[in-house]
């Protein structure tokens, strides 16, 4: 399905030259409040424990921002290991190309 | 029971309809056909309907009951939106092959013995091969045959399973069983290979995402999924699932995460989300099948969405990389939108329909006390979140600006989206109208403020963690080498060394060959060759031969004498 690489260049609009683009969500200090943002949901979601009880159904997750923790933790050991097997198992996507043409 | 059309014969007459028909009609056979199926699939009464004798054995095509209903109904609502999707743009073929693999599945839900089920199983297998094919380049072609090599091989061991259950049992009706003989093992085994289970997953993050940006939206909802529901009529409780399902979510995490290519990232979250099923299933309580079942629903709905919206992007730009594109939100707005609605349901944030149902099945796992069980689901949900929920959206509609400006998506396609995101939506904010009509009574409030609190902490800061640690997924050009690498390289390198082994050995035979021939040959010129050379062919003077005759006679005459 891929189109003209003619066709592909005139979709393409002018060099984005940074700080001064037309999208909203683009802008840097959009992108400074977002992060605002977002932090004070985080620390809502936290916070709403104190007013919440979370019934855990093994204990350990009803502590105070076992999910946060958790959920931060898991994600961090999972990008680490997807690193660490990357090393072994990641190849030049021509890869099977050449080794077709062997 | 009444005449009526079996609902997969339905859609089977459709697809052979779209061939011949033209314009406006083919148009109306693609968007009609699917809600006639919708229509027949509500009069398919519980128990069997048809009974026809086969070979001395009885063969029920169409039995009804409420899961085979559900997942009935769900296929037909996706060959309905995949045929709204893709009738304008699509190829009639892709459109005739995509609705005969439509009506297998179909024909799968309701088959109630093993030997329509296989039938129906092979024409999806047959089907969806076509739907990989009409990608078009060589590397689809290619990609097709691999594809079609491993569900055919599926195919056989599953038959293998079914003779054996034929011959001992006497039976081929679909009930429950456990994987404990050789025959059940080959069932489990065949079903398996079809829900992408390992070591053979490879074959589904091979071909969807070479298939056209129409066909990967009906890859992605009829073969995993008809697996699932095989599962739950035939494996329900089947201890062994559990750590097959565990292993298949954390691995769709994995290797998503080292993924570039848009659509390849969705399909193995594919393989993810088919992991919380095979778990449930394996799990296989009442609430852990519920789960199960309303989770494939959701996940259909979701996870088409989602190759919907990297589809437009596809179509538009040709491009499927996360390292070639980026910042498409400016143009596509539409798709962006419900391309993160998708996301945001399969990660199972609240208020969509991944959390009304994927959470059925955590706490089926918390019910039975799997401590492990339920982490490991926990952790995974997680990391959904990380690897499609915000991946997805993030490299292909805001990363950096790539300086691509495509149109957004054309009505049809936009249409079968906002069909799509609005299904999720409502049954997140709306489960029990799912709730209704799952396989057994549900007793499951989703929305308690303490799960609410736990799920949004969990998912939030794994939306914290992907941000911080962008730097360390930066998207390089590389593919990730899986297990088909066994038979798509080293198979072949090891054929290629017997081959070069062989040959040697050939050649050497060939010189032996040779100098033991050389050899007797010169013996054999020595002794019997032409005149005057050979010992045996040389012309003796007569006289010689007198002189001998006399020698010998005169030796016979002495040693009579003697004697």
């Amino acid at each position: 399905m891929s189109k003209d690489t003619e066709e592909l260049r005139q979709q393409r609009g002018p060099e984005p030259s940074p700080g001064e683009d037309d999208a909203w969500l683009a802008r840097p200090s959009s992108i400074r409040l977002l992060w605002w943002i977002f932090s004070v949901v985080l620390a809502l979601t936290v916070a709403a424990q104190l007013v919440i009880k979370v019934k855990g159904y093994f204990d350990v997750d009803g502590w105070f921002a076992f999910g946060a923790i958790y959920g931060f933790l898991a994600c961090f050991a999972m990008v680490v290991f997807a690193k660490a097997l990357g090393r072994f198992v990641k190849r030049d996507e021509d890869y099977y190309r050449v080794a077709d043409d062997d | 029971m009444t005449e009526f059309l079996p609902p997969a014969l339905i859609l089977l007459l459709g697809a052979l309809l779209i061939g011949p028909a033209r314009g406006a009609w083919r148009s109306a056979i693609v968007l009609v056909t699917p809600l006639l199926t919708l229509v027949a699939i509500w009069q398919v009464p519980d128990g069997v309907v048809t009974t026809v004798s086969f070979l001395g054995y009885p063969i029920e095509p169409v039995e009804g009951s409420p899961v085979r209903r559900l997942f009935a109904t769900i296929f037909a609502l996706m060959a309905f939106t995949g045929g709204l999707y893709a009738f304008r743009q699509a190829k009639w073929y892709e459109l005739a092959a995509a609705f005969a693999y439509a009506a297998g599945a179909v024909g799968v839900s309701f088959a109630g013995d093993l030997i329509s089920l296989f039938l129906f199983w092979e024409l999806m297998a047959i089907f969806s091969t076509v739907v990989v094919w009409c990608g078009g380049t060589p590397e689809a072609r290619a990609a097709g045959i691999r594809y079609a090599i491993m569900h055919l091989l599926g195919g056989v061991i599953l038959k293998v399973g079914i003779e054996g259950v034929m011959v001992h049992t006497g039976s081929v009706e679909i009930r429950p069983m456990l994987a404990n003989n050789f025959d059940t093992w080959m069932i489990l085994i065949g079903i398996l290979i079809n829900a992408a289970a390992p070591p053979i997953s490879a074959w589904l993050s091979d071909a969807y995402p070479r298939s056209s940006p129409t066909g990967s939206v009906f890859l992605s909802a009829f073969t995993t999924k008809t697996a699932v529901l095989a599962l739950i009529l035939l494996f329900p409780g089947e201890p062994v699932l559990i750590g097959i399902g565990l292993y298949m979510v954390m691995y769709g995490i994995i290797y998503a995460l080292l993924e570039n290519d848009v659509r390849r990232i969705l399909a193995f979250s594919i393989v993810n989300q088919v992991g919380f099923m095979v778990c449930a299933i394996g799990i296989g309580t009442q609430m852990a099948i519920n789960g199960a079942a309303a989770h494939a629903f959701a996940h259909i709905i979701y996870k088409a969405l989602l190759f919907m919206s990297a589809g437009v992007v596809v179509y538009r730009t040709g491009l499927t990389k996360c390292t070639e594109v980026g910042g498409l939100f400016r143009t596509m707005p539409l798709t962006a939108i419900c391309g993160i609605i998708g996301a945001l349901a399969i990660s199972g944030f609240p208020l969509t329909s991944g959390f009304t149902t994927k959470t059925m099945i955590s706490q089926s796992a918390a019910n039975e006390g799997l401590v492990a069980v339920y982490f490991m689901l926990a952790a995974a949900s997680a990391g959904v979140f990380l690897h499609a929920g915000i991946k997805f959206p993030w490299f292909v509609f805001f990363q950096r600006d790539s300086g691509l400006r495509p149109k957004d998506a054309p009505w049809n396609m936009g249409a079968a989206m906002v069909l799509f995101s609005v299904l999720c939506i409502l049954l997140g904010v709306a489960p029990e109208l799912l709730y209704r009509f799952l396989p057994y009574p549900v007793d499951y409030v989703a929305y308690a403020p303490s799960k609410v609190i736990f799920y949004l902490q969990l998912l939030l800061f794994s939306g914290l963690a992907f941000f911080l640690l962008l730097p360390m997924m930066r998207r390089t050009n590389t593919l990730t080498l899986d297990t088909d690498w066994f038979w798509r390289v080293a198979l072949n390198r090891s054929w290629t060394a017997f081959e070069s082994l062989l040959a040697r050995a050939g050649a050497g035979l060939g010189r032996l060959r040779a100098r033991l021939s050389g050899r007797i040959l010169t013996r054999a010129h020595f002794y019997l060759g032409g005149a005057p050379r050979g010992v045996f062919a040389q012309a003796w003077p007569i006289g010689t031969t007198a002189i001998w005759i006399a020698v010998l006679l005169t030796a016979y005459v002495t040693f009579y004498y003697i004697v």
